[in-house]
């Protein structure tokens, strides 16, 4: 059979978020997929150079708006690093709040899509309705719906009162109670085992090689989980399981989040009811001294991962952002393998994508790329020197060999 | 003005058929997009539809700063929706360029790639602002058919 590559994207009604693959099939089965990345890159690495801390904070929270306390986590941990600074433990508290409730609304979000592009509608006007509920709850918690805004190099913007605590404990059940009906639609509603199972399979061993993580990871049984393996904020004080499913496929991954979703009311729970008594933030200095640092965080999607470089002045000399669809893209592109065409866009969906964290800019130099061994640098370095140096290693070379005594 | 034109004026503000395309938003402002879709906001009641393609649609919903990698891509998309139509900038990016302007593969706010009818600020953008500016959108219609 003959074959033919399709185009996917940038804007097509599968894709939330301008992205192109191209899709090499024969007949309805996909034979090889290539992905381009690059719509939604606006420099925000670079941009974080010319802004102070306090406004890369900001800055960066806006990486992504579904992973957005993440990011912004993820970036003050580093600076609070550097700066030595030590964050009261309510502090904490708060962000792992935050973080878990976060948590909560990107699940059941990636339900809803998944459950649209699968054609289940039903599922995404139940699911996104019940999302309203942890909506509010940020809204009155954070006083913004996407965008919270409540991390600040030292601890939190905000504090919460009695009246909040016992409003998200009440909140919790009511989404308990719907979670546990969508576990079992998952486990139980034929047409959705049928259309999940054995879509979009990756092995073990290819999640470990090509570097999954998050739900997409922990779908093929890897058991990464940063809260677990690396604790931050008060993770290290909750009790959670990391959850792993061994199905490898898109059905692994939609249990797993859902699973996930119990495991946050947990921790949401425990934290609430835990949560210390004390200052909710340290005063930070405003020139970071000179230092570098790594933090990780587990966002919805996965390992999120910020390198902050100070130099002693109020602004970071270099900002490196690892986020959780960037390592799991490579993945994406074996999972379409034998396929259908028609799975394309659940495959896609089911690594939950966040492009706009994902976009980076890669600038190839010259017109064609290729690969060079050591071999070839070497020859390239030569040729290149002798060029715009006029430098003639052959000369040297037989220098060289001469004091060595050789021929 | 006609009794045929009013009929076709009445539709177009009964069911203005919608199509969502992120020039290179953080994503918020699309969430809260479907967000408004779903039932507790139920822009589905003034006639609104999700469509996939440009060519069915009457108004574009536009979210995030400009990208140079989007900027060929957006006028294309623009070009291939039917007269009348209308473009609609949801989010202080679209709007202005936001936090993002300055940053160099940013091209600025949407209206220096395309025309813009309704302007929505906000970061993120919440879905009573969305269901507000879309009427006032349509309400505009309404105007241009008493004037008429």
């Amino acid at each position: 059979m003959s074959r033919v590559t399709i185009p996917l994207g940038p804007q097509h009604p599968a894709l939330k978020e301008p992205a192109n693959f191209s899709i090499t099939v024969a007949g309805e089965k996909i034979l090889s997929t290539s992905s381009r990345l690059g719509y939604n890159h606006r420099g925000m690495e670079k941009a974080c150079e010319e802004r102070t801390y306090i406004q890369d904070m900001y800055l960066l929270e806006r990486i992504c708006g579904i992973c957005s306390h993440s990011h912004s986590t993820a970036f003050v941990q580093t600076v609070e690093e550097i700066a030595g600074l030590d964050v009261p433990r309510r502090a904490l508290y708060i962000r792992t709040l935050i973080g878990e409730l976060e948590r909560i609304h990107s699940h059941l979000l990636w339900l809803g899509v998944a459950g649209h592009e699968i054609g289940f509608d039903t599922l995404l006007m139940y699911s996104w309705r019940d999302r309203e509920v942890v909506m509010d709850l940020l809204a009155l918690l954070c006083g913004n719906r996407v965008n919270y805004g409540i991390n600040t190099i030292g601890g939190v913007r905000r504090d919460i009162t009695a009246e909040q605590i016992a409003g998200a404990l009440r909140d919790m059940d009511i989404l308990e109670e719907r979670t546990r009906y969508y576990i079992d639609i998952a486990t139980s509603e034929p047409s959705f085992i049928a259309r999940l199972a054995g879509v979009g399979y990756i092995s073990r061993e290819d999640a470990v090689r090509l570097q999954a993580v998050g739900p997409t990871g922990r779908g093929s049984n890897v058991a990464i989980d940063i809260r677990a393996t690396d604790p931050y904020a008060a993770y290290g004080e909750v009790d959670f399981k990391v959850i792993t499913d061994s199905h490898c496929d898109v059905y692994g991954r939609a249990v797993v989040r859902l699973l996930e979703l119990m495991e946050s009311y947990r921790i949401v729970r425990q934290v609430l009811k835990e949560m210390p008594d004390g200052p909710v933030t340290v005063k930070a200095p405003r020139k970071i001294p000179a230092g570098e640092a790594v933090s990780r965080v587990e966002a919805p999607r996965g390992e999120d991962v910020h390198y902050v470089k100070g130099n002693g002045s109020d602004k970071p000399e270099r900002v490196r952002v690892r986020a959780s669809t960037m390592a799991n893209i490579q993945a994406v592109n074996k999972m379409m393998e034998n396929n259908n065409l028609a799975d394309v866009p659940i495959i896609i969906a089911a690594i939950d994508p966040c492009f706009s964290c994902t976009d980076r800019c890669v600038r190839v130099i010259g017109g064609k790329r290729e690969d060079l061994g050591w071999r070839d640098l070497r020859r390239h370095g030569i040729s290149w020197y002798r060029k715009h140096w006029g430098i003639d290693f052959g000369e040297l070379n037989r220098k060289l060999h001469s004091l060595r005594g050789e021929r | 003005m006609k009794i045929i034109d009013k009929l076709v004026n009445w539709s177009r503000i009964k069911s203005p058929w919608v199509i969502h395309f992120n020039t290179g938003a953080c994503n918020a402002c699309d969430i809260e997009i479907v967000a408004t879709l779903t039932p507790l906001f139920d822009i589905e009641r003034f006639g609104c539809i999700l469509r996939g393609t440009p060519r069915h649609a009457d108004v574009l919903l536009c979210s995030g700063p400009v990208t140079r990698q989007i900027r060929d891509r957006i006028v294309r998309i623009y070009e291939q929706m039917p007269e009348p139509k209308f473009v609609v900038a949801i989010g202080t990016c679209a709007c202005s360029g936001g936090v993002f302007q300055g940053c160099y593969n940013i091209q600025g706010g949407l209206d220096s790639v395309i025309p813009v009818s309704a302007y929505i600020p906000g970061c993120p953008v919440r879905p009573e602002a969305i269901i507000d500016g879309v009427v006032k959108l349509l309400s505009t219609l309404e105007m241009k058919e008493e004037a008429a």
